[in-house]
């Protein structure tokens, strides 16, 4: 790959360790790729995760002097004060956590703790390069925003957000954006439920490749697209899609394809949304949790949650767990939302993901979320998938089914 | 073009030009995988494949010149997982890989494995289980001795 007299320097070392690790890795990417040189960013999301190959790398760069000279948001790790107060957790665990947290303030990112910045903390605009780790976030800002990133793992979008630039391949491209498989979408499609059904469903089925959705009838809410892309991209490896009509990139199947024609065509009727329902269910009887926002919840899902169980009251052997931004559970303390919640016995928590070690108490214990995403990572005994409002009769009743 | 050279005593070595995408040398004993591999998916202190229903399932990767198509999973497992074996030293010596993408990229690069890729014979008609294969990122080489070789001579002398 072609370096500028700068890069160079910077790949020599000449501005110290923490850049020149950043830039080899950056190199790396760019040799297997191909590409022939780095282009400029505007902004990058590391889905930090708080695992020890997480820390290792941020360490290395922040020790070695390296920041971020472009807005690099950050994955939820834990609220460590939030669960510190309620479980215990183990010395180990919590120190790995505080190293990470600690690294990515050294280094200069904007502490969002969150894994949907696309909405709030760090928004990219039509056509902007940009670097974008985290399941949801890839496709939403390749799809929905039309900003062009690849699927970055959280270390490639932190290397390019500490150089500014990323290498010139893949989805950088326009070439590489067009789509590969025609999906008609024949099933009704009520509620945010029936998108993460139709995102696990289509993902399974394809693998990596970029869909195109025909045949939606009405225009997807932002929270039926973030959990669309989350489910396209963790049962798939599916960076980007195309609505035509409703995403911006392709205004007709013909622009969404580049003029190609289509590698294979699957449809998808109320049938098959059933069986992936199915296939989600478990055992019914007395459940311990119940997890929500996998993706964190927006502002309206909180409201939504607050809404249900206003006037009601948890069982009290049920733990109700919502996850959600710093922002928005800002605005939703402001609002009253998480007051109700609270006073029903739930909690709203900010900066923490479900695929970490604070949930070690629930290992072997049996619950209900809205999200296989959340189901999928395994750290519960058992999580049924089914509908918020399920989720919260459940929650009241301390059993499902 | 690939050169076969008698390797005197014992075997025949074969040479073959690839492509660097993580530098280093390594070598060790070849483990040749026909379906991608998830490293979280294998036991971090000893390397044992603990996925039931993988090829590998049972084998250890450790030390060994791991030949696979691709990675699979996610990019924070994929890369914990290496990362946990080369903290433990039973990470592979070295990787060559079909199908390269950027969460294997970062994943070899955090390990510090050699991986490289597009070897000038396809590595999975060249290269058995069991070979001993020295991969040479840097100079963009990789020497397969033929254990078939070495067995065949052991019977024949």
């Amino acid at each position: 790959m072609y370096l500028t007299k700068e890069e160079e320097r910077i790949f020599n070392g000449e501005l110290g360790e923490g850049t020149q690790k950043a830039m080899e890795l950056l190199v790396a990417i760019g040799d297997a790729y191909d590409a022939e040189r780095l282009i400029p960013i505007t902004r990058a999301h590391a889905a930090s995760s708080g695992q020890e190959g997480d820390m290792y790398f941020v360490e290395l760069l922040a020790k070695g002097g390296a920041s971020c000279r472009v807005p690099t948001t950050t994955n939820p790790v834990y609220d460590m004060e939030y669960f510190h107060s309620i479980f215990e957790i183990p010395e180990k665990e919590a120190e790995v956590a505080r190293r990470v947290k600690e690294g990515y303030k050294q280094i200069g990112a904007i502490l969002s703790w969150c894994c949907t910045p696309y909405i709030t903390e760090n928004i990219p605009l039509y056509g902007e390069h940009v670097a974008f780790s985290e399941s949801s976030a890839t496709p939403y800002v390749n799809s929905v925003i039309g900003a062009r990133t690849n699927r970055e793992a959280a270390q490639s979008a932190l290397a390019a957000g500490v150089i500014g630039k990323t290498p010139k391949y893949g989805l950088q491209l326009k070439e590489n954006r067009k789509g590969t498989l025609l999906v008609k979408v024949e099933a009704t499609l009520k509620d945010e439920f029936d998108f993460t059904l139709l995102g696990q469903y289509v993902g399974k089925q394809i693998g990596y490749g970029i869909p195109v959705f025909t045949g939606m009838s009405r225009r997807p809410a932002t929270e039926e697209l973030i959990n669309l892309c989350a489910m396209l991209n963790t049962s798939g490896a599916v960076p980007m899609f195309h609505i035509p009509g409703f995403t911006v990139e392709a205004q007709t199947v013909e622009d969404a394809f580049q003029g190609d024609v289509p590698e294979g065509k699957i449809a998808v009727t109320d049938k098959e949304l059933k069986q992936t329902y199915e296939e989600l269910q478990g055992a019914s009887g007395k459940i311990d949790f119940v997890m929500l926002g996998c993706p964190h919840y927006t502002l309206k899902q909180v409201e939504e949650v607050a809404r249900l169980l206003r006037g009601k009251k948890i069982h009290d052997d049920v733990s109700f767990w919502v996850c959600t931004s710093a922002t928005a559970k800002f605005l939703a303390e402001r609002n009253g939302y998480v007051e109700v919640i609270e006073k029903a016995g739930g909690h709203v928590v900010p900066d923490t993901c479900i695929d970490e070690p604070c949930w070690h108490p629930y290992r072997h214990k049996v619950g209900v979320t809205d999200s296989p995403k959340c189901a999928y990572y395994r750290r519960f005994k058992e999580a049924v998938v089914i509908r918020l409002k399920n989720c919260v009769d459940a929650a009241i009743k301390g059993e499902w089914g | 073009m690939p050169r076969l050279k008698e390797n005197g005593d014992e075997s025949l070595e074969i040479t073959l030009k690839c492509h660097k995408i993580i530098g280093g040398y390594g070598q060790g004993e070849a483990l040749v995988s026909n379906e991608p591999i998830c490293f979280y998916l294998t036991d971090p202190k000893t390397g044992i494949v603990r996925e039931k229903s993988h090829e590998l399932a049972g084998k250890n990767l450790a030390n060994k010149v791991l030949v696979f198509p691709s990675g699979k999973a996610s990019s924070v497992v994929q890369i914990d997982g290496l990362y946990k074996l080369a903290s433990n030293n039973v990470a592979p010596k070295a990787m060559i890989v079909k199908d390269v993408e950027t969460v294997l990229v970062v994943s070899a690069f955090i390990a510090k494995v050699p991986l490289v890729d597009r070897l000038e014979k396809d590595p999975f008609e060249v290269i058995r289980t069991g070979d001993f294969v020295k991969v040479d990122a840097e100079k963009g080489l990789v020497r397969i001795a033929k254990q078939e070789v070495r067995r065949n001579r052991d019977v024949t002398s």
